[in-house]
């Protein structure tokens, strides 16, 4: 419980929780859409960093927001084709490539961003929606935020009747699925996991972006601190469903906002490290408990083929 | 028409071929990925190469500095090689490294004053055993009985294990007497692994190197090598055989866990001496390139060990001389992984220059 529960608290808390969930739920939607092609993608936090990186530098040398949301779309499309290359194109194993990602990701930006360390840049504020920012506590949390929230809000259940409602999802999901039966089917296997492995190296690079230009704007070695890697265990929090990321998300962002609300009361309510190492442990916990070894783990478990890797000649 | 084309096709290679040659390409991509980084962070080229090799091997001092790092290298390495012999990804050793190290620092804190080193010692790396080993438990256990992915499992606990290990050292661990310097008192040395020859390196070393002999024949040498390898290659060929693999999982993930947290316990008690920050400095990742790097064999895993070792012992010397980012190593890292994976996908391929006479070549 808050010590001060009235409704400009609840307000800030609201729009923190909310505005905190945005990289990490940007990140684990392109990573759901990549997982359910068949091509797991470990290197989310190299890929916040390159476009947390580009997305600043194009936003600072341009004033542009969209341009610098464009960099660092591109920055992570860009990471994510050579995911691809290898391990879609290349046949390598997937866990290698996605980690040598991040050592990529860390050691790229952290070479090329020295000049802009601490350099004062663009900003995006929170952009509030008419009308709809009035509304009491709601219009602070869901409508009076930057432009990438708004995006991963809207992408979220935009994303889920996608893959579960329309036909190039069901070519997606097969692809993930089952490779082989997808190919005899017609599908070009690996140009859709092309495809999905670079959408979602775009949308962790505006994540990235999020991250420099309005989370805690300005470049600084490192800045994702481990977002990358939550995302990827929201993806199992989720059970590779878009929807559910959103709500696991906004929980993620609840965790920040209770350890915001815990520092500015100089409360205790919950051991800090606790809250922090949740978004690591619950993955773990729901993996265990989606009812193992009965018949509906197969549809809400991870997509039968992912990590393999497909070849039409076999 | 004459019409030239480049065709890539698959061909049977020796595996020492592959071995060599996927080796080679990692080290060839290195250098052309790590050359395009020392460009970009604005030295010269050849002359960065240069101090990276002299800062690694130029004194007695940075050898004995590549050694002390390949202890811990070796350890983690050995881990996840043999993990890959079954088929199995430890992605936790860093997060096992971090329990290690906590275990045998327990052990370290509540020791009474006046205890002797061959009580003291024994004492806190079996803690660290049990503590490494005890936490790949969870995941080898989930894997085992229930199927759960051992790649995530593994990799998020990374992130407890890192947060557990700092909520002790600012919080309840924190030496009293530190003046607010975030980490425990230092650790009686009843407990320290004592140093070879006066140098900084310590008896964590010849430990490694007997450990890669050790693993070495459990997996070449032993039943239980034989059937951990038979799952790794055909888990249908192991069950009709009746090996179980249930305790073949755990009994892996747990000796791997064990060696990650000895790597901890080497550099707590052996460099450190005390649990502060810097002490899990990614060596358990690293340990992943290690391994493949030796191709997963535990004879090679030290010698990928001293070569990654260097590397970081050369790094950190561009660090210091040349003012280059510390972040220099990472893509130095990135460049080797990527480069392996090529040589894996090409020693396996051959070009072949296709003549062909025909005006239509779109049949083929």
């Amino acid at each position: 419980m808050l010590p001060s529960p009235n409704l400009e608290n609840v307000a800030l808390l609201g729009q923190i929780a909310v505005k905190s969930s945005t990289a990490v739920l940007l990140a684990a939607l392109g990573e759901i859409v990549a997982e359910r092609s068949g091509v797991l993608n470990l290197g989310l936090e190299g890929m916040l960093l390159l476009g947390a990186l580009a997305g600043f530098a194009a936003g600072t040398a341009t004033g542009n927001p969209g341009v610098a949301l464009c960099a660092a779309a591109l920055a992570g499309t860009l990471a994510g084709l050579v995911h691809a290359f290898f391990t879609v194109g290349l046949g390598a194993n997937q866990v290698l490539s996605g980690l040598a990602l991040t050592f990529l990701g860390a050691g790229l930006t952290g070479v090329l961003g020295r000049d802009l360390l601490g350099a004062p840049g663009l900003v995006l504020a929170p952009v509030p929606i008419a009308v709809l920012a009035q509304i009491p506590v709601l219009g602070a949390a869901l409508f009076t935020q930057p432009l990438p929230t708004y995006l991963a809000l809207a992408l979220a259940p935009l994303l889920w009747w996608t893959l579960g409602h329309t036909r190039l999802g069901l070519i997606i999901r097969a692809c993930g699925e089952n490779a082989s039966a997808a190919h005899a089917a017609g599908v070009p296997v690996r140009l859709v996991r092309y495809g999905c492995t670079c959408f979602g190296g775009a949308l962790a690079g505006l994540g990235g972006a999020f991250l420099s230009l309005s989370y805690t704007p300005g470049w600084k070695e490192g800045l994702s601190a481990g977002q990358g890697w939550i995302a990827i265990a929201m993806v199992v929090f989720a059970l590779w469903d878009p929807l559910r990321a959103l709500g696991g998300a906004l929980l993620f962002g609840a965790l920040i906002a209770a350890q915001f609300a815990m520092q500015t009361e100089s409360a205790n309510w919950a051991p800090v490290w606790i809250l922090r190492a949740m978004p690591y442990l619950l993955p773990i916990v729901v993996l265990a408990l989606i009812f193992p070894g009965s018949r509906r783990r197969r549809y809400i478990g991870p997509p039968a083929d992912l990590g393999r890797f497909f070849h039409p000649e076999g | 028409m004459i019409s030239l084309r480049l065709a890539i096709e698959s061909r049977d290679s020796s595996p020492l071929m592959r071995a060599v040659l996927s080796v080679l390409l990692a080290l060839v991509a290195a250098g052309f990925l790590g050359s395009l980084a020392f460009a970009l962070a604005g030295g010269e080229v050849s002359a960065t190469w240069r101090a990276l090799i002299k800062g690694a091997l130029g004194s007695g001092y940075s050898l004995s500095e590549i050694l002390l790092k390949a202890a811990p290298l070796t350890l983690t390495g050995l881990a996840v090689a043999l993990c890959r012999h079954l088929n199995l990804w430890n992605i936790g050793a860093e997060g096992q490294f971090v329990f290690g190290a906590l275990s045998a620092c327990a052990v370290g804190l509540s020791m009474p004053p006046g205890w002797p080193a061959y009580l003291g010692l024994p004492l806190a790396l079996a803690a660290a055993i049990a503590g490494g080993a005890a936490y790949s438990l969870g995941p080898a256990l989930l894997k085992a009985r229930l199927g759960v992915s051992e790649i995530l499992s593994t990799l998020l606990l990374n992130y407890v294990a890192l947060l557990f290990m700092e909520h002790l050292y600012f919080g309840p661990w924190r030496d009293p007497l530190g003046m607010g310097f975030p980490g425990t008192a230092e650790l009686p040395q009843a407990v320290w692994l004592p140093a070879l020859f006066g140098s900084r390196v310590h008896w964590g070393l010849p430990l490694a190197l007997g450990l890669s002999g050790a693993v070495w024949l459990l997996l070449a040498r032993t039943r239980w090598g034989f059937s951990a390898r038979v799952l790794g290659l055909s888990p249908q060929a192991a069950a009709y055989a009746g090996f179980s693999s249930v305790s073949l999982t755990v009994t892996a993930m747990c000796l791997s866990g064990a060696l990650a947290g000895l790597a901890g316990a080497g550099e707590l008690l052996g460099v450190q001496h005390r649990l502060q920050d810097g002490l899990a400095s990614g060596l358990g990742f690293t340990g992943i390139i290690v391994a493949f790097l030796a191709r997963q064999n535990p004879l090679a895993v030290p010698l990928a060990a001293l070569f990654l070792g260097g590397l970081l012992v050369g790094a950190d010397q561009l660090q210091t001389e040349l003012r280059l980012p510390g972040a220099v190593i990472a893509t130095l890292q990135a460049a080797l992984l990527f480069g392996f994976m090529l040589g894996e996908f090409l020693a396996g391929k051959r070009l072949r220059l296709k003549i062909s006479a025909s005006g239509n070549d779109h049949a083929s």
